[in-house]
């Protein structure tokens, strides 16, 4: 679903990926770690068509996302640092606003399940500047998957939440993450992350510098490898 | 078609929100009105020089209440990062301009259409006139057409709202001398068909602008 | 443009255009002031010496707008190729603009004042102008001030350097409909100018010296000014490399 070859990223002459190879098939749920300035959310943003590559290659689904047209960003759904959405509009305006935009299909009926998936669906009329910053995320969230994407890009989803944000969230990326949607999340969680995700990167330096399965990482053993990894944390 | 409805779409969103608010509107009226107050003690607005300086005090309050919605749109689209989630949308950068264009232009029409009957009433000189409201109408195009564009550019800057009347005064004086002097013109009971010139300039002004702005707008939200 | 590898080769060549050029503007002085004829029918001696500044006036007002638009040219290069020359190319061209621009208006007001017994006419559409295009560019060089980031810095200011240029004519126009008291030496005059007088042969020959020289010397000054540029870029990069490698 997503192939990436020998990205580079500078800002002016600052490098901030040297190099990244990554191919995530359909389906795949991807972890990605890293201490802060390793160039995650930078990859990310890439990936989201939002910054663009100094060189290098960025495959969504086959189609080159630097030279496709806008129509390629209808596969993506992504979940940023900040919310992306409008504070003066209800729970429900919001939606309604972005499934204009990406030509959503029944999309009042899409708007009552997405409200529904994210446990908004009581607050549906209530302004966003009245939310919490757990409710303001999972609508971020609602917002992201509106369009149905087949990739789903999530920057630090849990910054910020409480236990029970947390949790919420947790179940609700299981869901998304069945069926054949491709989901790509950052955290500095590492426990969290490794049961999120079917996979994990380590990213340091603008390089990967590991990458496996997370089913045999368990307990302690990831911590360590991570600590290698990056040199101290 | 989908691209005329993502444009509307976008407006119905800054609309919609406006209305709930009225953030915008309302500090723009409040600008215009006290930016008349101003005038009205600078100059000493009276009968017999009254139709001198009022078109000039009308551009002002016009020109300055509208910086102040045309930063607003931005930043508030800044706040929440909500720029990109439009960025994000399978749509044309140039919609994203004309979406914000239109609705900035909605706004600034809005006050105006109060702030003429306003000035009407208090200097008793009459700026209701068809050919009055069509050149501030022209004029308020080319204005919004530049200042959307540039308001846009001065979020991505350091001192923010301070930069958008540096950079957008010296552009708009074509927009400024053509708009009082034609409404000096009228005012002094010229017609339409005698302020033709002006008339040239401000929709050769709009052309130009509308079309420079859209093809540069993909360049300013770009990273 | 040129980069400092290759200045190196070239090292005799800007030197001596540079030298040749404070030669021909010693010339060009020599020129305006005594060799230049003296407009006969300008009624008092002030006048008559004040419109021997009109060589220099003229010179540089023609180069601040040919830089602004070498500015505008190399803003729409830098958007379509994302080399960073070409925003030197643009900063460069625009920081000389000014000077040559403030210069024109200087010049202007110092000639003014014997002639239409005032520093400054709004009357004027072609000082008014001027100091429009000034402000353009004084707030193209804040706006540059105001970004931190080289690239964002570098694609902001080619767009306001577009728009900026492309508001010029525009702006022309709405003040040359508005007023017209300039002197137009070359062209239709309006009947309304003071200060108009005929050219002679030979001021021609002076003021098309003049604009070969002082077009001479932005071209000298461009040079310098973009390797100034470059070594800046380079002493950054440097002490970003320093930076990260610790």
């Amino acid at each position: 679903m997503i192939t990436i070859s020998k990205l580079i990223k500078a800002f002016g002459r600052r490098p901030v990926l040297r190099g990244i190879d990554l191919e995530v098939p359909a389906g795949q749920s991807v972890a990605l770690f890293g201490p802060n300035g390793a160039g995650k959310t930078t990859l990310i943003r890439i990936i989201a068509g939002l910054s663009k590559l100094s060189s290098g290659q960025v495959l969504l689904g086959g189609q080159d996302a630097q030279k496709a047209g806008p129509a390629l960003r209808r596969y993506i759904g992504f979940v940023s640092h900040s919310p992306l959405i409008y504070d003066s509009l209800t729970a429900e305006e919001n939606l309604h606003f972005f499934g204009r935009m990406y030509e959503t299909p029944d999309l009042p009926e899409r708007i009552n399940q997405v409200l529904e998936q994210v446990g908004l669906a009581g607050r549906r009329k209530d302004v966003v500047r009245t939310f919490s910053r757990g409710m303001i995320q999972r609508l971020a969230i609602g917002r992201a998957i509106l369009h149905n994407p087949p990739i789903l890009l999530l920057d630090e989803p849990d910054t910020g939440l409480d236990q029970q944000a947390a949790d919420m969230l947790r179940k609700l990326l299981v869901e998304l993450g069945s069926g054949d949607r491709t989901v790509l999340l950052t955290t500095h969680n590492l426990e969290r992350g490794i049961e999120w995700a079917d996979r994990a990167l380590i990213l340091n330096g603008g390089r990967v510098r590991f990458d496996a399965a997370t089913g045999d990482l368990g307990g302690g053993h990831f911590r360590r490898i991570y600590t290698e990894t990056v040199g101290g944390v | 078609m989908s691209y005329l409805r993502k444009v509307l779409a976008i407006v119905w969103k800054d609309v919609r929100a406006e209305l709930r608010t009225k953030d915008i509107l309302s500090s723009m009226l409040v600008f215009a009105g006290l930016s008349v107050l101003i005038f009205q003690f600078a100059f000493d607005l009276r009968a017999d020089n009254v139709r001198l300086v009022l078109p000039g005090v009308l551009w002002i309050a016009i020109t300055f209440a509208g910086v102040l919605g045309l930063n607003r749109s931005f930043i508030l689209e800044q706040d929440r990062g909500s720029l990109e989630g439009l960025l994000l949308a399978p749509v044309d950068r140039s919609a994203i301009y004309f979406g914000k264009l239109i609705g900035n232009l909605l706004f600034i029409f809005a006050v105006e259409l109060l702030l003429l009957p306003l000035m009407t009433v208090l200097f008793n000189v009459w700026l209701l006139s068809p050919a009055l409201l069509l050149v501030v109408a022209l004029g308020t195009v080319g204005y919004a057409a530049v200042g959307t564009l540039f308001a846009a550019l001065s979020i991505n800057t350091r001192a923010r709202e301070v930069m958008l009347p540096i950079l957008l005064f010296p552009v708009m004086v074509p927009v400024f001398v053509a708009g009082v002097q034609a409404v000096s013109r009228l005012l002094d009971g010229d017609s339409l068909a005698d302020i033709v010139r002006w008339i040239q300039l401000l929709v050769a002004y709009d052309a130009i602008f509308l079309a420079a702005a859209m093809l540069l707008f993909d360049y300013v939200v770009e990273e | 443009m040129v980069t400092s590898k290759r200045t190196r080769g070239e090292s005799k060549l800007w030197p001596l255009l540079l030298g040749v050029t404070a030669v021909l503007v010693a010339v060009g002085v020599y020129l305006a002031v005594l060799w230049a004829p003296t407009a006969v029918n300008l009624p008092t001696e002030a006048e008559q010496m004040a419109q021997r500044i009109f060589y220099f006036h003229v010179a540089a007002g023609w180069v601040g707008y040919v830089a602004f638009g070498v500015t505008a040219g190399a803003g729409i290069l830098y958007l379509l190729k994302r080399q960073r020359r070409w925003d030197h190319v643009a900063v460069s061209s625009a920081e000389i603009g000014v000077l040559f621009t403030a210069a024109n208006l200087v010049s202007g007001a110092v000639w003014a004042r014997p002639t239409w017994g005032t520093w400054w006419s709004w009357d004027d559409p072609r000082l008014t102008l001027a100091a429009i295009v000034l402000l353009v560019y004084i707030a193209y060089l804040m706006l540059r001030n105001a970004i931190d980031e080289p690239e964002r810095r570098a694609r902001l200011a080619s767009i306001y350097g577009i728009v900026g240029f492309l508001s010029v004519p525009l702006s022309f126009i709405s003040v040359r409909i508005w007023r017209t008291i300039h002197p137009a030496v070359i062209g239709t005059g309006s009947e309304t100018s003071q200060g108009g007088f005929d050219m002679s042969g030979d001021m021609v020959v002076v003021l098309l010296y003049a604009i070969f020289t002082f077009s001479l010397l932005y071209v000298v000054l461009l040079h310098y000014r973009l390797r100034l540029e470059n070594l800046r870029e380079q002493v950054d990069d440097l002490k970003t490399r320093a930076l990260i490698e610790g």
